[in-house]
This record gives structure tokens, sequence and C-alpha cells, in this order.
């Protein structure tokens, strides 16, 4: 009998006010995986995310993890039972030093590998600059800093929305590497992105929404430039 | 040399001005929140005081025990149950929803303890002074209450800058949906943030009800005396809190030596040519 | 053959039947010395003074975003005036209103230099602050009673009228005038271009300074014509209690407090609001009058409540379910018949 996905996401809709951004969306995370979420903006990938994350109001029965409907629960509550969010645009706390933005990504004291040190030792480019403001980063740095954050609550899901915006293809090349340090502590992963060739890479399923609803779902290496462009652009 | 007693007078009740406008820094700090009955639930610490002592029979400072957890109880409460409904981009529900708490406050203690002026008494402090030199003496209690004053914004600093509290607060005012992602909960973290602030303005309302006469009506301008020092000072920044509220003694000092009718009119002047000259504040902290 | 296609129309059918009755009651709210008795007049004219304080708060904070706890300046600031320019400088008192007005528009020119400096929470209190210099100075004033006060003088009060009957029509006619002008003229600059900028103002103030709108000015504007109407509405107020004191004219309860609770009760941001916030005020206070502070607590409570509740107010409840307005203020784009169709996917009705 095959183990229960970590995530389930069941039919779910999503609304702002009276727009609907997604259409019954469905979509599984299984242990370990790392799936990846492709598609046009506006496409609803944030939302799709939000919604997990409690960020965005749900229904309850539209997500499960580890076999739990958890929909309904406020952020906060999602984040203790372990599924961060790695937000877009980073979305650093500008009043908190870097190693403060850290801290309380920690707040929670969740029990788990993942330490101060041991994102320090991750990324040492945040070590050496533990004590600035979290606004005198870089892009990159910025990025590393979300991604720590979130990983000091740690997580058995990770969700990340969009971390190559903006940067450069090299600090893209250099963020990406870094993830099978965090997959290899067991840690789920959902990455949303635009750099389709970068998702692909690193995931091992792909859903490809567009317009709200999932347009392609499958194994990333079936995925090929037709399947993917048809997706995406609906054509 | 009598100026200089006149500066130092000036420089004490600073102090307590400045008592007067941490908490209300701190709120607007945390949640942008201007709590137009700060000044009334000054007075209501001093007569919450006054019930414990006239009950229980322990001097101001002990009554403290009792008060400030009370306070900070009773600011727990209002904002989770009340004050949270209001919190949004809309300056007028808060606005409107403490003035309305400012009249039921003042006509609620007008009801249980008439207009009756009151007084705490300290005791034999109250009139002791330390002689520094021929012409300078300085009252123990103004003193006392100026050590207090710098005590508790230290301590708030500490509170804000050293512990996990002050981190989720200051993370919080930056950011509240992404603070909801560290597992923080708004509603709890603002009720603490007024917790907070009405633990200090019970310490305030024990300091001021031991240096002078009180009544349900005198909330309102102890409101003013903290905005303007919070103005003075500049914004997010307790030190200079202090340093304003300092400005606005010894202003209301000087007018006060000038002509005693002239000591609030000084204090209003002072603020207004501060804001006309520098509207940010003498020391505001820059925001990153 | 060039024709418009589409008009902008303030009024509809149901307005103008509700304008109708409203122009009713205003005749026979000028007959009331024929039917009113003494205490009747004088609680009218509270209710006009009400209304006229709370439409201009209204307009300030409603309409311009700019919100004021400290408009007792200019109520204590023209009750001063009027004594002073009475009592001081021999002017009749009926010609000190409206130069009481002037004084207060001189006045804000000043103070919104000042107090523009600051923002949302902080522009409120500044404008306390100015409140409690001008109380200040009133009290410093040893030439009209310094901190206690003093009465109009017997000559004076004769000036208005040589009958006590008399006087009281006139006030209360004045009153009654004053309270209708300054309702028309809020009305009739909300119909006016600077109506639809304060509007874009108060929607969203950096679109409208985009777009052309010079907010600055528009705010300027708003803030001394308010200043001005609530000097005069002071003056008048002052003139019927025919004794004033720094703490009464500046009263911050009484000018400001329940000002703003009519005002949000009544519906903001409408220009029903304010008369139907005053009506609710003084029904309260006719029923629980004697309970003194139990009635401000209360009144306090039910500000509270309506915030929380009902933040458009009642006005803004009744409205919205009927889609009902009483004064033309509404734009509608309307569709001229025999104008050439246009295809437009979503026209206003």
């Amino acid at each position: 009998m095959p183990e229960a996905p970590l995530l389930e996401v069941r039919a779910l809709s999503a609304f702002y006010g009276d727009f609907q951004a997604l259409f019954g969306v469905s979509l599984a995370v299984e242990r370990g995986e790392v799936v990846a979420v492709i598609g046009a903006n506006g496409a609803g990938k944030s939302t799709l995310l939000k919604s997990i994350a409690g960020l965005m109001p749900g229904q309850r029965d539209a997500v499960l993890f580890d076999g739990a409907p958890i929909g309904d629960l406020p952020a906060q509550r999602v984040v203790a039972r372990g599924i961060a969010l790695v937000p877009e645009g980073r979305r650093l706390f500008p009043s908190l030093s870097v190693e403060e933005n850290l801290l309380i990504g920690g707040q929670l004291r969740r029990p788990g590998p993942w330490t101060l040190e041991r994102i320090f030792a991750l990324f040492p480019a945040l070590a050496e600059r533990r004590h600035l403001p979290s606004t005198a980063l870089s892009g990159g740095q910025q990025q590393m800093a979300a991604l720590g954050r979130a990983l000091m609550s740690n997580p058995r899901l990770l969700l990340c929305d969009e971390i190559s915006l903006g940067l450069a293809p090299i600090v893209i090349r250099d963020i990406y590497a870094r993830l099978p340090a965090i997959t290899a502590e067991g840690t789920s992963l959902v990455i949303v992105e635009q750099d389709i060739a970068q998702a692909l890479a690193a995931a091992s399923q792909v859903y490809c929404l567009q317009e709200g609803r999932v347009a392609f779902a499958g194994p990333a290496r079936a995925a090929t430039r037709e399947t993917i462009a048809a997706a995406y652009f609906g054509v | 040399m009598e100026w200089a007693n006149t500066i130092v007078q000036g420089v004490l009740t600073g102090g307590l001005y400045a008592m007067f406008a941490a908490g209300l820094s701190l709120i607007f700090g945390v949640m942008r929140l201007v709590n137009i009955a700060h000044g009334d639930f000054i007075v209501l610490a001093a007569y919450l005081a006054l019930v414990v002592i006239e009950t229980l029979g322990v001097d101001p400072l002990v009554s403290l025990l009792v008060v400030v957890p009370l306070m900070g109880g009773i600011g727990y409460a209002l904002q989770r149950g009340l004050l949270n409904r209001t919190l949004g981009d809309d300056l007028l529900p808060p606005l409107l929803v403490t003035f309305g708490l400012s009249v039921i406050i003042q006509n609620g203690l007008l009801e249980l303890f008439t207009a009756d002026s009151r007084r705490l008494q300290a005791g034999a402090i109250e009139v002791a002074s330390w002689q520094l030199a021929s012409n300078l003496s300085i009252g123990v209690l103004p003193l006392l209450q100026f050590a207090i004053a710098v005590a508790v914004i230290g301590g708030l600093q500490a509170l804000f800058y050293r512990t996990a509290l002050g981190r989720a607060f200051r993370a919080t005012s930056d950011d509240p949906a992404i603070a909801r992602l560290m597992g923080l909960d708004n509603a709890h973290v603002f009720a603490l943030a007024m917790a907070l602030s009405l633990g200090v303005v019970a310490i305030a309302g024990v300091l001021l009800a031991v240096r002078a006469n009180f009544d349900p009506a005198i909330g309102p301008a102890r409101l003013i005396f903290g905005f303007e020092a919070v103005i003075i000072g500049g914004l997010g920044n307790l030190w200079g809190t202090l340093a304003g509220g300092i400005v606005l003694g010894v202003a209301q000092a000087i007018g006060a030596k000038l002509d005693p009718g002239w000591q609030l009119l000084a204090g209003h002047l002072a603020f207004l040519g501060v804001l006309a000259v520098r509207p940010e504040g003498l020391f505001p902290r820059i925001r990153g | 053959m060039s024709q418009p296609a589409v008009q902008v129309r303030f009024a509809d059918r149901r307005s103008a039947i509700s304008l109708a009755a409203f122009a009713a009651l205003l005749v026979a709210l000028a007959a009331a010395p024929v039917w009113a008795g003494r205490d009747d007049l004088r609680l009218l004219g509270e209710i006009y003074a009400y209304v006229a304080l709370a439409s201009l708060w209204n307009l300030l904070a409603g309409y311009a975003g700019l919100v004021s706890v400290g408009q007792q300046a200019y109520v204590g600031l023209g009750g001063y005036m009027l004594f002073g320019l009475t009592i001081l400088a021999g002017i009749s008192p009926l010609w000190a209103i409206p130069a009481a007005g002037l004084i207060g528009a001189l006045a804000a020119v000043p103070v919104a230099a000042l107090v523009f400096r600051l923002r949302g929470h902080y522009f409120a209190i500044g404008t306390w602050v100015v409140a409690e210099v001008f109380r200040l100075l009133a009290s410093q004033a040893s030439a009209l009673g310094g901190g206690s006060g003093t009465s109009l003088p017997a000559t004076i009060v004769i000036a208005i009228a040589p009958t006590r009957a008399m006087r009281e029509f006139v006030v209360y006619w004045i009153a009654l005038a004053l309270a209708v002008a300054i309702l028309g003229l809020i009305l009739w600059l909300l119909r006016s271009r600077y109506g639809l900028a304060l509007t874009a103002i108060r929607d969203n103030e950096l679109a409208a300074s985009s777009n052309g709108v010079d907010v600055g000015r528009v705010k300027l504007v708003v803030y001394v014509f308010t200043a001005c109407g609530t000097a005069m509405v002071g003056a008048l107020i002052f003139l019927q209690k025919l004794r004033i004191s720094p703490d009464a004219a500046f009263n911050v309860n009484d000018w400001t407090a329940f000002v703003i609770f009519i005002t949000v009760i009544g519906g903001i941001g409408r220009l029903e609001g304010p008369i139907v916030g005053t009506i609710v005020f003084f029904a309260l206070r006719q029923t629980l009058a004697d309970r003194g502070a139990l009635y401000l607590m209360m009144l306090g409570a039910v500000a509270i409540a309506v915030m929380l509740k009902a933040p458009k107010g009642i006005w803004g409840l009744v409205a919205a379910r009927l889609d009902w307005q009483i004064f033309p203020l509404q734009r509608r784009v309307v569709r001229l018949p025999g104008s050439a169709s246009i295809r437009n996917k979503g026209e206003a009705t």
C-alpha cells in the first residue's frame, strides 16, 4: 500500500474578493520529492502557494498535509505543522538584522536539523553579514536569507515562490546548487518558477498552471518543449 | 543660579513626560495606532492605585505590584477584544473608538470618584531634597521619578532590541502578513504590545499621582504632553522620546518662571516651533 | 450636428421627491417661532449649530481626508471674535458673525502651513495642540475676562433686537439660515469640479495628484472654508449663550468629540449623514439628559458600536440598502435619447 502523499491539494479554488484566481487545482507532493509549478504571470502560482501556506482563506478539505485537512488554518498554524513559505520578493523584515531575520524564522523552535550555525554554514555570505540590517544585502543574499529564514522553522515541506526573480543567472545557479543540501535532510520542495529550465532541472514532477487551472501534470522527464509551450500558453 | 534650578526642574519633569510618551510611542511603532484615551488610562491607573492603597493600606510603590499587571491585563483584553478590529489603513475607526473610550473612562471615573482632586501620599519623600549648591536643590522624588523613567525606557529598548518578543514586535510592525509565516499570531502580538503600553502607563499614572493632584478630567492634557514629547524627540526612537520630554519639560519650566500662566503655552510653542523648523523631530530614527 | 451622447446628471426622480420634502420641512422650521416655545427654539438652534459643525467636519474629514480633532479652535475663535468685536470694537453683533468667519479663515492659513506638515494621526493631534494654544491665549486675554471668561453686556444684547422675544427669533433665524447656507455651499462645492477632485483625493491621493489635481491647494481651500464656517457657527453659539469662557469655547468634548460621534453615527462621507447623526444625538440627549455622566458613557459606547458594526453610519446603511439620496449629489451618466449608439460594455445607468 503506497504511502499517502505528504501534501495533497484537491480541487482548490481561490478568490481575491470577487475575482477567482484558482479553479479546482489539484496537486500532490510525495515525501522527499521536488515539485515544480510553472506558468505565465497571473496563472495563479503564487496564489496556490499562499493558499497552501494559509495566507489566503481556503476550503478545509482542499489541502491535506500528511493526511490532515489544513485548508482553513491560518498561516501561523500552518507553519507550526511544518510547512514554510519563502515568499515572492523575499520580504525580509527591514527593521531586523540578517541574524534576527533568521532567528525569527526559528521563533517556533520546531525540532530539526536546521540551526543558525547550519544556515550560516550553508550560506557563508550571510555569516559575514550577520549583524547588518537585512536591507544592506544584495538581491541574491536576500534570497539566501529568506530561504534560511524559512528553513529555521525546520519544515517538512518548503514552498519557494520565484526565488530566481530579479537575480543574475550566476546567482540563480548558486542558489539552486544549495537545494540538494536541503532535500538531503528529507525536506520536500515545491518550487514556483518563471525560469523553466532551472525548475525542470531541479524537480522530478512538474505542474503547469494556466489561468488558474492545471494544464499539464507529469514527470519532469516527460515535459518536452512542445508540451510545456502548449500548457504554458494554452495554444 | 535660579535659572539652573528651573532647568533642572524642567529636566526632571521631562522624565515624567517621557513616561507618558513611551507607551504612546510603543503602540504607534508596533501597530500604527494612536490611542486618544492614552491620557485617560494614565488617570485610570492613578485611581486604581488609589483604590489599592485605600483597601490594602500599602504605599504607592507597592501598589504598582497590583496596578501594573492589572493595567497590562486590561490592555491585552482591550486590544484583543476591541482595538484589533479597528486596525487597518483607515485612520478614523481607531480614532473614534479610542475617543469613545476616552469619554467613557472620564465619565466612569467621574461617576465613581466625583470631580474632587486627589493625591497619593508617598510620605516624607515628597518634600525631601538634596542641596547640591547654594542655590541649587533637587527634589528627591522628582529625581527618583526621572531615574525610574530612564530605567523604564532603557528596559523597553532592551526588550525591543535584545529579546525574541522585541523581534516579534518589530517584525509584526514591518510586515504583519509575513510575520504570520514565522508562526506569530498578529492578534496576540498586538495585544501584548498594548498590554506593555498600559503597563508603562500604570507606572506613569502612579508617578503622576504622587507628584500632583489628579481628577478624572486631566487625561487629555497628559496625552498631549506625551504626544508632544514623541514629536519633538522624533519618531521611532525611545531615547529621542526622553529627549523630547526633557525639551518639553524645560520649555514649560522656563515659561512658568517668566509667568505662571505661560507654563503650558511655552510647551506648546516649543512643540509648534520644532514642527515648523524640523518636523521629523530632533533624533528621528531612519527607518531601514 | 454635434450632440453630446451622454450627460452627467445629479438628481433622479426619487431624490427630487426627497428634496421637495426637505424643502417643505425647511419652511415649517422657518415658521417655528409661531408654533414652538422658547425652550424648543433654543433646542432647535442647538441642533442647527451641530448640523452645521458636523457637516463641515464631514467635508473636512470625510471628503478631504483631513481628520482634525482641533476644530474647537475655530469654534472658540469665532466665539471670542464675536465678543471681542462687539465689546471692544463696537461692531454690531449681527455683523460680527460674518466678520468672525473671515477672521477664522485668515487664521486658518498659517495654522494649515504648520499642521499640514503632519500626516494621519499626527495631523489629528497637531490640530488639537493648536486648539489648546488658542485656548491658552484666550485665557491670557484679560480684556475678555481671562481664564474665567465674560458675559455679553446688556447694551450689546439689546442691539440685536429690542424685545427678548424678537431677539430669540432673530438668533433662531440666523441659526437656521446659517445651517442651510453652509449645507447649500457644501452641496455646491461637492457638485463642482472641486467636489470631483475631493472624491478623487479621498479615494487615492497619489492617483489624484498624478492626474493633475493640486492636492495641496484643494486641501487648503477646504480647510480654510471649514474654518470660516466653523468660526461663524461658533460666533452664533456664543451669541446664543450670552457668555463665554476659554474652557467652554475650546472644549474638545463639546465641539469635537460629539461632532465626530454625530458624523460617524450618522454616516461619514455622505451629506445626509450629519443630519441623521444630529437627530440621533439629540434624541439620546433628550431621553437621557438628567443622567449626566451616564448619558455621555452611553454616547461613547454607541459611537464605538456604530464604528465597529456599521462603519458607514446609519445613513450609510439605509442608503446602501435602499439606494437613496436626499441631496442630489451622485453623479450619473445618462445617455441622451437620439444620440448615436455607442458599443460600450459597461454603461452606468
